[in-house]
């Protein structure tokens, strides 16, 4: 079988197994939706947010957030501690003594990332729609800027992840060292926190790391034009979202094959 | 023209770390292992048994020497020539813990899509017993089924080369004998095996040929009946003498050597024994020398094997041989 081929049959049984996983569909793929449930009732009754006379609920000013904050879970988060986690235990190991090419092994992680990332972003909405009555964005072209920017940010979150497995030197420290950096940068992207609120010093430090695009990105396809007033330098700058996530996307692939073993080598 | 084996190892050597810290894991091995057969390497805990499988299976380079794997140098196959490589062997690793929610059949589904040419999945199920488990998830099956899924995921690609490190480790004796049954079913269907194990029983049952390795050095080869040389297989006859001193004579003729002890007694011989060296006393002596003398002087390790060959074992050895738990700890 080719290794395209190799790799849908993986990214099938990678797929069952996600949805077996408590761990994995708790922490990655339902908890934005969770937060969002609760930052939307818990600040529900503040009001609406946004510049004078395109106000929205605080779900609709959320769900971007969330959508984005999805991305980097499914990518980074699931994917550096799964694999962290499937190298200490010696899966890979058994991988590797079989005839599937490395590559295969990486387009099922990112074929069952996509779909489980695509029906985390499809919960999103239609959780943001039904329960909380936000207004979707109904002009096609907003889709293919979600399509996009969903895709770009995946893969560049995927790539990251997988090349940040190679750091914990076991499986269960995989979770220690990856949770505590990824929570630390939804803080300082303007995930929980409103980006526009943060000090500019903090504003800069997220510049540099792909959520705080993803979020921005995520913002321009669901809330009103007129919010990017409240951006910095007052532009959505798809331009820059496009260049930053491509930007990480190569990183993550260079550090992905440069540091990728079936089992870590010995001297 | 002799067909070429398919496992040949020469001078093989591997050591772990750099510099002063580094340790010898494997330090001269060579065998070779013929189409067909099964060779089994035996020898205690951090022997060096796995080491060299595993560099064998192709997951460590080598420190020196030379290795021939179904025609090929492992550490010299990459992209496809490495994967058409390892799609000929089987490996069946030391056990894992993995935290596999995909059920039997599905896992032996997954991997069978691996190889060109794999086996039927029931046939497979069925060969090693998990028939009734088959829909069962695989975190949720006791140690031994797992080990039996192993196996399973090992000869799933119809090798031509198996590789088993310490298959039957936490099997109770009746799933050791169904598994021994799975092994000489693979060797009836051409399979070669290389197997390591801890139990005596195990490799004499199924191997061809075993080699015994211990400290990284392979101190006996050959078919198991005449593992240790043919010495080590004299009987021995023991008694009490009137000094009441236990006295041990190694000799080819025990009964002849009894009949003078019972003229020389003019009756009943006192605590008169007759033994003929089991196969697990002839490991033990072999191992337990090096366990020993490797200790303090290594080099005097190597010289083990043939002195034991030149000069017959001396009265305090045949006793080391009988009762090895108790003099030393050999199997430490």
């Amino acid at each position: 079988m080719s290794t395209i081929g190799l790799g849908a049959v993986r990214a099938k049984y990678e797929f069952i197994s996600y949805f077996r996983e408590f761990d994995a569909l708790f922490f990655t793929f339902l908890f934005p939706v969770i937060m969002l449930g609760i930052f939307s009732a818990a600040f529900g009754g503040m009001g609406d947010i946004g510049p004078a006379g395109h106000q929205v609920n605080f779900a609709t000013y959320y769900l971007p957030a969330m959508v984005a904050a999805g991305i980097l879970l499914s990518g980074v988060q699931n994917l550096a501690v799964a694999i962290a986690g499937e190298k200490s235990n010696g899966t890979l190991k058994r991988l590797g003594g079989t005839p599937l090419p490395p590559m295969s092994y990486f387009i099922g992680k990112l074929g069952s990332t996509f779909v489980t990332g695509a029906m985390q972003v499809v919960v999103l909405l239609l959780f943001a729609r039904l329960v909380f009555g936000v207004e979707l964005p109904t002009d096609p072209a907003k889709y293919l800027q979600l399509l996009w920017i969903f895709v770009l940010g995946l893969l560049a979150c995927a790539l990251l992840g997988m090349a940040l497995s190679a750091v914990p030197r076991s499986g269960r420290s995989a979770t220690a060292v990856v949770i505590p950096l990824l929570l630390f940068l939804q803080f300082i992207s303007g995930v929980y926190l409103p980006f526009s609120q943060l000090p500019s010093w903090m504003q800069t430090v997220a510049s540099f790391f792909p959520l705080k695009w993803m979020a921005q990105g995520m913002r321009s396809v669901f809330l009103p034009d007129q919010f990017k007033a409240l951006e910095v330098g007052g532009q959505w700058h798809l331009g820059w979202i496009a260049l930053v996530l491509a930007g990480w996307l190569v990183v993550g692939l260079v550090l992905t094959r440069l540091t990728f073993r079936w089992i870590r080598k010995d001297a | 023209m002799t067909p070429e084996p398919v496992i040949d190892v020469v001078g093989l050597r591997k050591s772990y770390g750099i510099g002063q810290s580094s340790v010898l894991a494997v330090d001269g091995i060579d065998f070779s292992i013929a189409r067909g057969e099964v060779f089994a390497l035996l020898g205690p805990n951090g022997a060096g048994k796995s080491s060299t499988v595993e560099i064998l299976e192709g997951y460590h380079d080598r420190s020196g020497g030379e290795v021939r794997v179904l025609g090929a140098d492992p550490q010299r196959l990459h992209g496809r020539a490495l994967l058409d490589w390892k799609a000929r062997i089987g490996v069946v690793l030391q056990s894992t813990n993995e935290e596999n929610v995909l059920t039997v059949r599905q896992t032996l589904q997954q991997f069978a899509a691996f190889y060109p040419h794999p086996r039927g999945i029931d046939e497979v199920i069925a060969a090693v017993g998990l028939t009734e488990k088959a829909g069962a998830r695989v975190h949720k099956l006791s140690g031994g089924q797992r080990r039996r899924l192993d196996v399973a995921l090992g000869v799933i690609g119809r090798p031509e080369l198996l590789f088993l490190d310490e298959p039957t480790t936490g099997f109770d004796p009746v799933a050791r004998r169904e598994f021994w049954g799975l092994i000489k079913q693979l060797q009836d269907e051409g399979t070669t095996i290389l197997l390591t194990t801890h139990y005596l029983d195990e490799a004499a049952h199924l191997s061809n040929r075993v080699g015994i390795i211990a400290a990284g050095r392979l101190v006996d080869l050959g078919p198991v009946d005449q593992i240790g040389g043919a010495e080590a297989r004299v009987p021995i006859v023991r008694w009490r003498d009137a000094g009441g001193r236990i006295r041990e004579l190694r000799t080819d003729e025990p009964a002849r050597a009894v009949t003078e002890l019972v003229a020389t007694f003019e009756g009943e011989p006192p605590a008169l024994e007759v033994i003929r060296p089991s196969l697990e006393d002839i490991y033990l002596q072999l191992i337990g020398h090096l366990g020993t003398e490797a200790e303090g002087d290594a080099d005097s390790a190597a010289d083990v094997g043939s002195a034991r060959g030149e000069s017959g074992p001396s009265a305090a050895d045949t006793t080391r041989a009988r009762t090895p738990r108790e003099t030393e700890g050999v199997s430490a």
